[in-house]
């Protein structure tokens, strides 16, 4: 009988976005299987648990729409991504850092590119940091120590709900022991979104003109003279950007916190870029950081997999039996766009729901090899389809908070699929085998690496 | 004669709580293809809350549902939608070189239809 068989999961986290909270208090009914309440979750974390269900009767695999054994699936899988000339492996966003590194393993073994959900997040922030740098810190620093929080082009009132509470507005930390009172909050928007009556100022910026009012910031912060018309290029007062300068130079710790507000327009990498080094310039005066606020669960683990694994953090092709970064050639977009790949491994994504529609269209004509908790549009429209156990709640592993502090995952009850890293696992074995098969000596080393391994023998 | 406005996609709340219920069910498809617009942009354009609206462009087109939202919310000319596939239908796929196509701030043309 329901409501007997319970367990209380504490410390649990919650990888629906980027804030990765680590302080849920799980209820389980261990009979229904379901999260029936989650303590100290916010309304997304809410949802993501309450709407968690099993659907027992779902096949763990299915080959072209028809249920099939994991075994089976796993071999199609292997043979459609061998046989292809340049096979894609996209997503990896939702699941844990665990499996991403075996999907970095599988596009290196087949040679494909290997890219993930950040192409089309942060992607162009990732490409500003490697021509600005960044001024870099965890939320801990921030809810301890920053009196000046700005987010720009971001809403995290709705997309991250507790980045307030728990890190940056209302938080009480060390030298901010009275939360909300001891920091000026400032949101810089197109619109007045929810997140505006957090501030204790709104900056309405014209749409398309962040890059104009953050140099302008940046000239200001340098004592250089800007233009008189700032006003009607942006849309923001002299007098509203020289006070807002005034405020940046005279905080003790200021965090600027950025959205998709920047990478999403027209500007891309250059918006990024122009946030990143008004940072950087104004640590000449005090000390002051920059963060984007990053989406999915583990889409920052993604970032680091990536980096340690290829030294990219997204973007990565294997080709020529190294890893290349390039975006706009090796995202996905592009090379689903211009029909560049003749195969895709999509773990954990929906790119058929949400790329533009000459991408799906080219994804619908190859064969897909998709890896998702439940029926997603990329599902329906691939040639093998896995149906896995969903990462913090059915499995452990390790996730990266947005600020790269990497958080321990806790499981709250079994699921009957596998896990994304025991199919890719998998999949990684048997694609290795039909890649390089047994030499004569019997080993099963890629043949570049056969005279190396006889040479270490002598 | 169709009003070109610009389209800024994005979260929100009901879209991230729908998201977890299913990108098949009802409430999903509701709320991403409900579009916010300026009150004053309505009356302007003889708009009422419920109204069909086709949002066209040179990618493809989409039909959404009108919602009033108070002009000091939204500036004129400007309308919201939650992601969905309904934006994505009006993204282009050129990146430029950076990977990332351009999913906000895009000019959309705007009627009312039915």
């Amino acid at each position: 009988m329901s409501g007997e068989n319970v367990k209380i999961v504490e410390n649990a986290t919650c990888t629906f976005c980027g804030c990765v909270c680590d302080d849920m208090v799980l209820t389980v009914d261990l009979d229904q299987k379901r999260i029936t309440k989650a303590k100290n979750a916010c309304i997304l974390g809410r949802a993501w648990y309450a709407e968690h269900y099993i659907e027992e009767d779902a096949p763990a695999a299915m080959i072209d729409g028809k249920p099939a054994s994991i075994d089976e699936a796993v071999e199609e899988a292997a043979k459609t991504l061998v046989d292809a000339k340049f096979p894609i492996t996209y997503g990896l966003s939702d699941t844990t850092c665990e499996a991403q590194k075996q999907a970095v393993a599988i596009a290196d073994i087949i040679k494909g590119s290997i890219d993930t959900t950040t192409s089309v997040c942060h992607g162009p922030s990732g490409i500003a940091f490697q021509g600005v740098g960044e001024s870099t810190m965890t939320l801990g620093e921030v809810k301890n120590r920053a009196d000046l929080v700005i987010y720009w082009g971001g809403n995290p009132a709705e997309s991250h709900p507790r980045h307030f509470g728990r890190y940056a507005v209302t938080a009480k930390g060390m030298f901010t022991p009275r939360g909300k009172k001891d920091r000026t909050v400032v949101v810089v928007d197109v619109r007045k979104t929810p997140s505006v009556p957090a501030a204790n100022q709104f900056i309405q910026v014209k749409p398309g003109k962040d890059f104009e009012l953050l140099w302008a910031l940046r000239a200001l912060v340098k004592n250089r003279k800007i233009s008189p018309n700032i006003e009607e290029i942006t849309g923001v007062s002299l007098e509203t950007i020289q006070a807002l300068v005034d405020k940046m130079k005279n905080c003790r710790y200021g965090a600027l916190f950025f959205g998709m507000g920047l990478t999403m327009t027209r500007g891309r990498h250059f918006n990024s870029g122009a946030l990143i080094a008004l940072a950087t310039d104004l640590n000449e005066y005090t000390h002051f950081v920059a963060k984007p606020v990053r989406g999915h669960g583990n889409v920052t683990g993604a970032d680091n997999v990536m980096s340690w694994q290829t030294g990219y953090p997204f973007g990565v092709n294997f080709s020529r039996g190294f890893p290349r970064f390039n975006p706009g050639e090796f995202t996905t977009v592009d090379l689903l766009a211009k029909k560049d790949v003749d195969a895709a491994l999509i773990i954990a994504s929906d790119p058929a729901s949400n790329f533009p529609q000459a991408a799906i269209d080219h994804l619908a004509g190859i064969p897909v090899v998709s890896l998702d908790t439940k029926a997603t549009m990329t599902s329906k429209l691939a040639h093998v389809a896995f149906r896995t156990a969903t990462y913090g709640i059915n499995t452990a592993g390790t996730v990266y908070r947005m600020d790269d502090v990497p958080i321990t995952l806790r499981k709250a009850f079994d699921s009957p699929f596998p896990t994304d890293e025991e199919i890719l696992t998998a999949i990684k074995k048997r694609v290795r085998a039909l890649k390089f098969p047994k030499n004569q000596a019997g080993d099963k080393v890629p043949p570049g690496r056969a005279s190396q391994k006889e040479h270490w023998k002598h | 004669m169709p009003e070109t406005m610009l389209l800024v996609p994005g979260r929100s709340s009901k879209q991230g709580t729908s998201l977890n219920k299913g990108k098949f069910e009802d409430e999903y498809q509701e709320i991403t293809s409900l579009v916010e617009m300026n009150e004053e942009d309505m009356v302007r354009l003889g708009f009422n809350n419920g109204d069909k609206l086709r949002l066209k462009n040179p990618v493809g087109e989409t039909i959404v549902t009108c919602k009033s939202k108070k002009a000091t919310d939204l500036p004129h000319g400007m309308i919201f939608i939650a992601y969905g596939p309904g934006s994505s239908r009006l993204m282009e796929s050129d990146t430029a070189g950076s990977g990332m196509p351009l999913s906000k701030h895009l000019p959309v043309q705007v009627e009312k239809i039915g």
